[in-house]
């Protein structure tokens, strides 16, 4: 009888306080909850707030106590299921250096093309490639980079904002 | 600062003031009579202006932890926020066993802590430590003021938050240079959290779905918690009134013993573990249940899946995070227990609602069945005191006097749990959620504190006792006559009690070996020593403890191999209770899933 484990992407607006990102990510790791993937940023100057988005998995049950539990974080101002809200947009970047020479290289060059990544950095002997997507498909670039020469990755995590014309709540919106 | 300066600073003036001063009349701004505390040379400059003034009065407890401990006791038997004023490093890691504490249960504290000025925060200072990042995940919320024009605002917001909602601890953290600096006060009634708001008001579809299910019900249960006796005397009279009305059957849990009257012909007394038979059946057997401020901890629940299996729940409680945490209810209800319960009423009252009397009255007679075993029996030999006996003859001799009953942890406070019938909230005061050692001499100090004339007894083992012992020395300075109850059986009886059902009867290191003389420790301190051995001696024994206006210990040593019954063991169901050694359930064992839970 064991429940279905789900995915569920977060969004979650705070005070852009001293100790917060800790209060978060000490509650996950005091609870035993799963972290795959979070980013934080300032996303409301005026207000002092930031925007946490946050990939979790858990049961049904797991899934609605963290968000009760985050809500219970004196600073979080709100938490948005994105994943329960319907469709949503979830964007990663990957700052990925391939080195590598000769027809790999030539390659690289093309693959980068065919996904839409951007070159921010070039030596005779190496790219920088700034590619933004999908987690599924930065996944899909960083593994045909891997095939082609020695590489290096910096990721950012995922981003994530409801699709639609709808504008969250001023104390849920951060901005 | 003087007293004039602390009262007659005018209102919408602005005033600077040191951040030391600021400290003190934020604390009388906010009603704050008591602070229980221990200086250090990072709250020095608090302790000068402490020293400066006469409207809050100063308990020096002997080890922090006491200190929280003692204004839990006083935040519980008064409502009101308990202070807690420590210094940095060892002043501030003392006190996170009283911090978590308070957290398990729920007590409002404001804690402040001492720290090394700003400037050497991160240096590896003397007696600097990571007090915020410590205390992050043992307190409700805390405080780095880094600048002394946020002094007074973080402190009323510490207020504010403490008392709000479902009740907690906060730490307002303080370095040197802040208490020394000059700043603008800004008084509680300039300061409003931005955020903070939790929702008390319940949502009037949950209370109309919460109504027909208790109107509806053939085989209720109030399943009553602290959170009740934490939403105040006023909620507590409303659950009572509800529970007349319905006459439905009352079980509370352990930290809810007093929300409702335990002598109360409608009471099962407690649930759980150690809870009466009648009780945990009925929560086996019920069709509704309703959960009023509590939780559904292990203690109580038992094996989960084997949890109430009949039953539709209801569950109202303050805080969101409560429900279906680990049992999935069908009727939440967020929102304070006084508002909830006080709208149930009107509404039974006002629809001229009538439980179905016949089903009650069914219902009642399978109760009473259950109360017939009589779970919590025991025979009173001649030869050797059993503790049982101890606890209902002090029972008997307290009826009549305001009494306040705390308790150390393990099986006397269990014990005392089944045995004390308390008949108002606010009353009793023991450890549930973080099940601390220690915890009832100085939770007893914070009542006698509150409470100067009422009668306080500390009911405790020989083994918890020693764990803050040397707060019987605040006690003799302050002249508190708490009264020590121990139930003395030379073992960490509830260590022991599963040693033997669960190891084998391999009592690993839970012999209490080299105890002090009781009675010599308590004349050592100033108090009273007395020691009863013998059954006949225990009348005596409290009749003279009750007569001495003084603290007493009195060393009442028991038989050393009783257990603690009724029992459900780890991993059970309610109705796989054991009544007691030769109790009615056969061979029960622990299950292997049991044997890991605790």
């Amino acid at each position: 009888m064991s429940e279905p484990i789900e995915r569920h992407t977060f969004a979650v607006i705070v005070d852009n306080e001293p100790g917060v990102l800790a209060r978060v990510i000490g509650l996950f790791s005091g609870r035993g909850y799963n972290i795959d993937s979070l980013t934080v940023a300032e996303v409301g100057h005026a207000d002092n707030l930031s925007r946490i988005t946050l990939v979790t998995t858990g049961t049904r049950m797991i899934i609605e106590q963290i968000k009760a539990q985050l809500r219970r974080l004196v600073p979080v101002r709100a938490v948005r299921d994105l994943t329960d809200e319907g469709a949503f947009v979830a964007k990663d970047l990957a700052l990925v250096k391939v080195v590598n020479e000769g027809a790999n290289r030539r390659e690289a060059l093309r693959i980068a093309d065919i996904f839409g990544a951007t070159v921010a950095d070039t030596t005779l002997s190496s790219f920088v490639f700034v590619m933004t997507g999908s987690p599924d498909k930065v996944d899909s670039f960083i593994e045909l980079m891997g095939a082609l020469g020695r590489i290096e990755v910096a990721r950012s995590g995922i981003v994530a904002i409801a699709r639609g014309s709808e504008i969250a709540g001023d104390d849920e919106r951060g901005g | 600062m003087t007293t004039e300066t602390l009262t007659s600073a005018r209102e919408g003036q602005p005033t600077t003031m040191s951040g030391a001063e600021m400290v003190l009349r934020a604390l009388v701004d906010q009603g704050v009579e008591v602070v229980f505390g221990y200086p250090g040379g990072a709250v020095l400059p608090i302790y000068d202006a402490l020293f400066k003034q006469n409207s809050v009065r100063h308990i020096l407890v002997r080890h922090e932890q006491a200190a929280v401990h003692a204004a839990e006791g006083y935040a519980r038997s008064t409502g009101k926020v308990g202070v807690v004023l420590v210094t940095s490093g060892p002043g501030a890691t003392n006190a996170v066993t009283g911090l978590t504490d308070a957290l398990m249960d729920s007590v409002p504290i404001v804690c402040l802590t001492g720290q090394v000025p700003t400037h050497l925060i991160g240096n590896d200072a003397f007696q600097e430590c990571d007090t915020t990042g410590i205390t992050r995940p043992c307190t409700k919320h805390n405080y780095l003021v880094k600048d002394v024009n946020r002094l007074a605002q973080t402190i009323h917001e510490a207020f504010y938050i403490a008392r709000s909602g479902r009740p907690g601890p906060v730490v307002v953290d303080l370095p040197k240079d802040v208490q020394f600096g000059e700043g603008v006060y800004v008084g509680p009634e300039n300061v409003r959290h931005n955020s903070y708001r939790p929702q008390t008001e319940p949502d009037p579809a949950a209370i109309e779905a919460a109504f027909e299910l208790i109107a509806g019900a053939k085989r209720p249960l109030f399943y009553v918690g602290g959170g009740t006796v934490n939403s105040g005397p006023d909620a507590c009279r409303a659950l009572t009134e509800l529970a007349r009305l319905t006459g439905y059957p009352v079980t509370m849990t352990l930290m809810g013993l007093g929300a409702f009257p335990g002598t109360d012909p409608q009471s099962l007394g407690m649930v759980g573990m150690h809870g009466s038979y009648e009780a945990n059946l009925a929560m086996h057997e019920c069709d509704v249940m309703v959960a009023v401020g509590s939780r559904f901890d292990d203690r109580v629940t038992g094996k989960l899946a084997a949890f109430s299996p009949h039953s539709k729940k209801i569950h109202i409680d303050i805080d969101p995070s409560s429900i279906n945490k680990n049992v999935a209810v069908d009727v939440p209800v967020v929102g304070d227990v006084g508002a909830v319960v006080g709208q149930l009423v009107a509404m039974w009252k006002g629809r001229g609602a009538k439980a179905d009397s016949r089903a009650l009255a069914d219902w009642w007679a399978k109760i009473d069945r259950w109360r017939a075993v009589d779970c919590f029996r025991y025979e009173q030999p001649d030869s050797v005191i059993k503790p049982q006996y101890a606890i209902q003859r002090l029972y008997e001799a307290c009826k009549g006097r305001e009494t306040f009953i705390t308790t150390e942890v393990g099986q006397h406070q269990m014990w005392a749990a089944q045995f004390f019938r308390f008949d108002r909230p606010n009353h009793w005061m023991t450890s549930g959620g973080l099940g601390t050692m220690g915890y009832g001499l100085p939770a007893a100090m914070g009542v006698q504190i509150a409470h100067p004339d009422a009668l306080v007894i500390d009911i405790a083992g020989e083994a918890s006792i020693l764990m803050n012992i040397q707060e019987m020395s605040t006690i003799g300075q302050y002249r508190l006559p708490v009264k020590v109850f121990i139930l003395n059986n030379e073992y960490m009886g509830m260590v022991r009690q599963w040693q033997e059902l669960l190891h084998g009867g391999r009592y690993s290191e839970s012999y209490s070996a080299s105890l002090p003389d009781f009675v010599k420790l308590a004349d050592a301190f100033g108090a009273v020593g007395l020691r009863a051995t013998k059954p006949d001696e225990v009348d005596a024994v409290i009749r003279e403890m009750l007569a001495v206006d003084r603290p007493v210990i009195v060393d009442v040593v028991v038989d050393k191999t009783e257990n603690c019954f009724p029992m459900i063991p780890s991993g059970a169901a309610h109705n796989e209770m054991i009544l007691g050694p030769s109790g009615n359930s056969g061979e029960q064992t622990v299950s292997e899933e049991g044997m890991v839970l605790v």
